[in-house]
């Protein structure tokens, strides 16, 4: 059955041709119907394919062309849908299709509304290969078109030197992770000779155990290092907070729901190779649960809105990691989809407000708005509760069998991971609390949004409510080995955790708001420490960009290029050769009596040499 | 009538037609835009033959040229998959060049400068297409001395030393390779390439690892300069800044792959036992290229210079390809010959639009365009995009190739190679950024854009990168066919590999 998947990713493709060749001419109606058309008609294509292939037990691969042939290596450009891309592929289509209609409203009075829709619909069509990629080669075409969109959105404010320096952070940095991404890759040729998923689960099930175990763990653990850029984890975490600097509907779309759960994805796409390389995953495990709290205690003492709830997705995608690691790959995934839609929300919320505070993101300048904006207050309100796992909400749900298998393998996992949902919490409170109560300490008029963005606000509240009841672990069943049950006392904590931490929220922010001041102030040290994020950024600066940069210059341009390589070896062989000419040319003089003594002389030498040689005898 | 004698000969004949024009007036330029235009027609029928069997030469020339009783000169000419895409590289970007010229140099002083376009055409063809060793020293130099001139006369401030450096530097390397060339006729008889190849192929021709590692030396002391590889490339920088616009574009573009051609078609197919026993050696000098070249990219104040020292970190890939000896890495390393030749070559081309506009090639006096010249910041940014190895586009297929060949021979040469890649992405973006993003300050907020008739000289290469860079199935399969034989040829010379010069010199006290 010939079902041309190929058609999801086509649709925002056209998209993106037409509205950035034409969208300058077209009229606005027209730009926003080809935008919002295009990644209509995809979630409707997804939905038939569904249909068509419904319940999806297997796995429905389409060949199109042979993309690179090159000895043994044979990279086919195929897709695939089975049920892991099928969770990703409602995800990206459904909230994609939410934010764009967001974003009509968002955007509406930007000069560059064609330009923002053209980007936005290319980078849903790299996200829709990136989900069906059957090979990892092409997953990667995916991967790093996703990055160049969020370069191009981040950086959408091109006049703005803290957008470009954004964009190209993000950028570079990503760059560092497709190092190990692509290593990763060379090493699963090398080994596999293929980069087939289907090719590769094949003959990983029928390799012995301890076979290739040391390149095994070598490729998780590149492959990691690549999740960790898209994925925005220790230590390559520092260019999401950064990518704030774009449009919020940007931020909601790729910064929080879909590109960079990307890494999540690839991980459980190849599932079958990390469960062979234990220890890759210990590392995984361990990295995305020091990421969790690491971004979550900097996430509690950001003023910028956007910010905290950037950390705040750092620190979750930690959570999905942990839950990889653990083995709980459906966990991880099913997190992916709840903090889709309660991350999203939150930022949408986020910008909801910004757009109602004409451009202010300081939660310092915000306070009382719940009146203003009472949609968006009470929409917050549900993502807010979703995150902070309070029972019955979507995040309670996906963290819960996070947690639950981080207890069954390591309980130390599971209590660092309960503690952070407590800061996870108050940290998100803290910000709704900021916002939404108190007295307004702002001087802009609040407004509440239109309904183009109140309604899909109101849309993804439903979905962050109810959101954990649709049963992803379940659904993922023939693909993953069914999670640890959730313990009734894992539960118990984790929940506690997360309602104290909206406790201590409401004491300091609403009814004591002097105790916040008080409390940071007898932090003292650790306060700046955690309000400058560690100081990271610094240390990148000073360690690692600065002495490139230095040596680069000095030593290896100034210093060995200019004046060893050109000036010493090559002009100095050059000016060598001359002095010789130079020397030679003394013997030139032109003077006939020169001319006769070296005649002389040399005759003299002459006999002398055949005398000496006996020539002549 | 053969389609390789036109694309060879026609160019020469045009050289000579526009030397009889009027100077002032627009028959050069006409007269040089349709003669390179047919030259690209006629060279698109080479295409044909080669796809049905990309191993075997095609179009094949072969007339005696200079017949004495030690020696017989062939001009022996033909096209495989090894040298059709930069052939058809080369008669693609002429007439780009001829457009470009149209619109950057002063109108008196065009019509040496097509003249001059045209006989490199002539003599870069040739060195791509002849198959006859004596020949393709006459091509080698015929293809230096105009460009030559194009740099020395046209060039800027400091062209004049520029054009000597450039010259006296790869002069000095293919002095050493007419040596080995003489050596190599000596010892088989003949300068003719496919038989020389075919009798080393059958056994008919031994040549011992001593012999294979002098004339191996020696072709590559003049592959070296020209590719150029670290640390033979100090005349590059200075050549690539000072050249008219054009010239560095063509310089680039096609120049640049006279060493990496000449490195598979000759220095590693002739002599694999020098190669295999080099190959470590050369293959650390590409990495060292890869990573130099970039970190120096970092931090150029000038824009042509940084995409030069961009290019030297490129052409490091094509190297680095050619000495894992795996299919992957070789085919990589030709498709990345033309990959680099279109993206770098528009690169230039867009750097010499800016310079037109402004002036100047400082980083400095940009800033703040791509308000008033979007179309310029978007055609730039495509090109930067291909350069820097986005999928979809051109390079990302041969830096891929290259990358998993020089894996599967030895990891951690990908893994040092692969710090270009994201280095790359680190010079560029922040050039990017610096020229044509942020605000435009007072001189740059009017930055005339591209024109209709700029668009024509790109839009044939933006279409191509992105043709190259997602359906390889064109272009790939003949570069496959020819490069699978020099590799079988190369296993089976094999017994020379384990052969290493001190074993040899035991052999000898012991005679």
């Amino acid at each position: 059955m010939n079902l041309n998947l190929w058609l999801i990713p086509l649709f925002p493709l056209i998209g993106f041709v037409l509205n950035g060749l034409l969208g300058k001419r077209l009229p606005k109606g027209a730009v926003t119907g080809i935008a919002l058309g295009s990644v209509a008609a995809s979630l409707a294509y997804v939905a038939f394919v569904f249909s068509q292939l419904w319940p999806l037990t297997g796995a429905h691969t389409e060949h199109y062309f042979t993309w690179i042939n090159s000895g043994f290596l044979n990279v086919g450009f195929d897709f695939t849908v089975d049920r892991l891309s099928a969770v990703m592929l409602a995800i990206v289509t459904g909230v994609g299709f939410l934010i764009h209609i967001y974003a009509t409203g968002y955007m509406a009075g930007d000069p560059g509304y064609y330009r923002f829709f053209s980007y936005f619909n290319l980078f849903m069509f790299f996200m829709l290969v990136l989900v069906l990629a059957s090979n990892l080669l092409v997953l990667f075409v995916g991967w790093e078109g996703v990055g160049l969109c969020s370069y191009l959105l981040v950086g959408y404010y091109f006049t703005e030197d803290f957008a470009t320096n954004a964009a190209n952070k993000a950028f570079i940095v990503n760059r560092i992770g497709d190092f190990g991404f692509s290593l990763g890759m060379f090493l699963t040729v090398f080994l596999f000779r293929t980069l087939d998923f289907g090719k590769i689960a094949a003959s990983v099930s029928t390799m012995p155990a301890e076979a290739g175990v040391g390149v095994l763990t070598l490729i998780c653990l590149l492959l990691f290092v690549g999740a960790t850029g898209k994925s925005a984890q220790f230590p390559l975490y520092v260019w999401l907070p950064d990518a704030m600097a774009g449009p919020t509907p940007v931020s909601a779309l790729i910064h929080a729901a879909t590109m960079v759960t990307a890494g999540v994805y690839m991980v459980a796409r190849v599932s079958f190779l990390f469960s062979h390389a234990p220890r890759a995953m210990e590392v995984m495990a361990i990295i995305g649960l020091f990421t969790a709290v690491f971004a979550a205690t900097i996430g509690m003492a950001q003023n910028d809105i956007k910010k905290v709830f950037a950390y705040s997705t750092v620190s979750q995608l930690g959570y999905m990691f942990l839950g990889l690691g653990v083995g709980a790959y459906s966990a991880g995934i099913f997190h992916v989809m709840t903090h889709a839609f309660f991350k999203a929300l939150l930022f949408l919320g986020a910008g909801s407000v910004i757009h109602g505070l004409s451009g202010e993101q300081d939660l310092r300048h915000m306070g009382g708005l719940r009146k203003a904006m009472p949609i968006t207050c009470w929409t917050l309100f549900i993502a807010s509760l979703a995150i902070s796992g309070v029972p019955g909400f979507s995040g309670f749900f996906s963290k819960d069998e996070i947690l639950a298998a981080a207890y069954a393998h390591a309980p130390w996992m599971f209590w660092v991971g309960a503690i952070t949902a407590g800061i996870t919490a108050f940290y998100v409170f803290r910000a709704w609390f900021l916002a939404f109560f108190g007295t307004y300490r702002g001087h802009h008029h609040a407004h509440e949004s239109p309904l183009v963005m109140t309604g899909p606000l109101m849309i993804l509240a439903i979905l962050s409510a109810i959101g954990g009841f649709i049963n992803v672990p379940e659904w993922l069943a023939p693909l993953y080995s069914a999670p640890e049950a959730g313990h009734v006392s894992v539960m118990a904590i984790s929940a506690t955790m997360g309602l104290l931490g909206i406790v201590i929220a409401l004491f300091l922010y609403v009814i004591r708001p002097e105790l916040a001041e008080r409390a940071k102030k007898a932090a003292g040290p650790l306060y700046t420490l955690v309000e400058n994020k560690y100081y990271v950024d610094e240390i990148y600066q000073d360690v690692v960009v600065a002495p490139i940069e230095g040596i680069s210059r000095f030593l290896l341009w100034r210093g060995v290029d200019e004046a060893l390589l050109d000036t010493v070896f090559v002009n100095g062989s050059g000016r060598f050769v001359r002095s010789i000419g130079g020397l030679l040319r003394q013997l030139q003089s032109g003077s006939i009596r020169n001319y006769a003594t070296w005649v002389l002389a040399g005759s003299l030498l002459v006999i002398f040499f055949i005398g000496l040689f006996g020539g002549v005898r | 009538m053969n389609l390789l004698l036109v694309t060879l000969f026609l160019p020469l004949i045009g050289f000579f037609i526009i030397l009889l024009l009027p100077r002032n007036s627009k028959a050069p330029f006409t007269a040089a835009l349709l003669i390179t235009l047919a030259t690209f027609l006629a060279s698109l029928g080479l295409i044909g033959p080669v796809v049905r069997n990309g191993s075997q030469v095609s179009s094949a020339v072969d007339w005696l040229w200079i017949s004495s009783p030690s020696m017989q000169i062939h001009f022996h000419a033909g096209i495989d998959g090894i040298n059709l895409w930069l052939v058809l590289l080369t008669t693609l970007l002429l007439p780009v060049a001829v457009w470009m010229t149209n619109s950057v140099i002063a109108e008196d002083r065009r019509k040496p400068f097509f003249a001059l376009l045209l006989l490199f055409e002539f003599g870069i063809v040739g060195v791509f297409s002849v198959l006859d060793l004596f020949a393709f020293y006459v091509f080698w130099e015929v293809a230096l001395v105009p460009m030559y001139l194009l740099v020395g006369s046209f060039g800027g401030p400091q062209r004049v030393a520029a054009a000597m450096k450039f010259f006296v530097y790869t002069m000095t390397g293919s002095v050493l390779m007419l040596t080995c060339i003489l050596y190599l006729h000596h010892l088989a008889g003949t300068f003719d390439y496919l038989e020389i190849y075919s009798r080393l192929a059958s056994g008919q021709a031994v040549l011992g690892p001593e012999q294979q590692l002098l004339l191996f030396l020696g072709f590559f002391a003049a592959f070296a300069v020209k590719v150029p590889i670290v640390p033979f490339h100090t005349w590059l920088p200075a050549t690539y800044t000072e050249a008219p616009a054009p010239a560095t574009f063509l310089l680039a573009a096609v120049m640049s792959k006279m060493g990496t051609y000449g490195l598979l078609r000759y220095a590693v197919a002739l002599f694999p036992a020098g190669a295999h026993h080099y190959a470590r050696g050369i293959a650390t000098l590409a990495i060292i290229g890869i990573v130099y070249g970039a970190l120096l990219a970092l931090i150029q104040p000038n824009i042509k210079r940084l995409i030069a020292y961009s290019s030297v970190s490129h052409l490091g890939f094509i190297v680095l390809g050619l000495f894992t000896f795996t299919q992957q890495g070789t085919d990589g390393a030709v498709y990345q010959m033309v990959a680099h030749g279109l993206s770098t070559g528009a690169l230039f081309l867009l750097a010499g639009y800016l310079e037109q506009r402004r002036g100047s090639m400082e980083i400095t006096d940009f800033g703040g365009i791509a308000s008033s010249a979007p179309g310029l910041a978007t055609a730039f940014l495509i090109t930067l995009l291909a350069s820097i190895g986005l999928p979809t586009l051109c390079n990302f297929i041969g830096e891929f190739l290259v990358l998993q060949g020089a894996a599967l021979t030895k990891f951690s040469w990908a893994v040092w190679a692969a710090i270009g890649v994201i280095l790359s992405a680190a010079y560029m973006l922040w050039m990017y950024q610096r020229t044509f993003l942020g605000k435009p300050n007072a001189r740059n907020a009017s930055f005339p854009d591209l024109r209709g008739a700029d668009w024509i000289s790109i839009l044939p290469l933006i279409a191509l990168m992105v043709w190259l860079g997602c359906y390889t199935q064109s272009f790939l399969p003949p570069i496959s066919a020819a490069t699978s034989r020099i590799l079988e040829q190369n296993r089976q010379n094999e017994e020379y590999r384990v052969q290493l010069p001190t074993q040899v010199t035991e052999l000898r006290h012991e005679r």
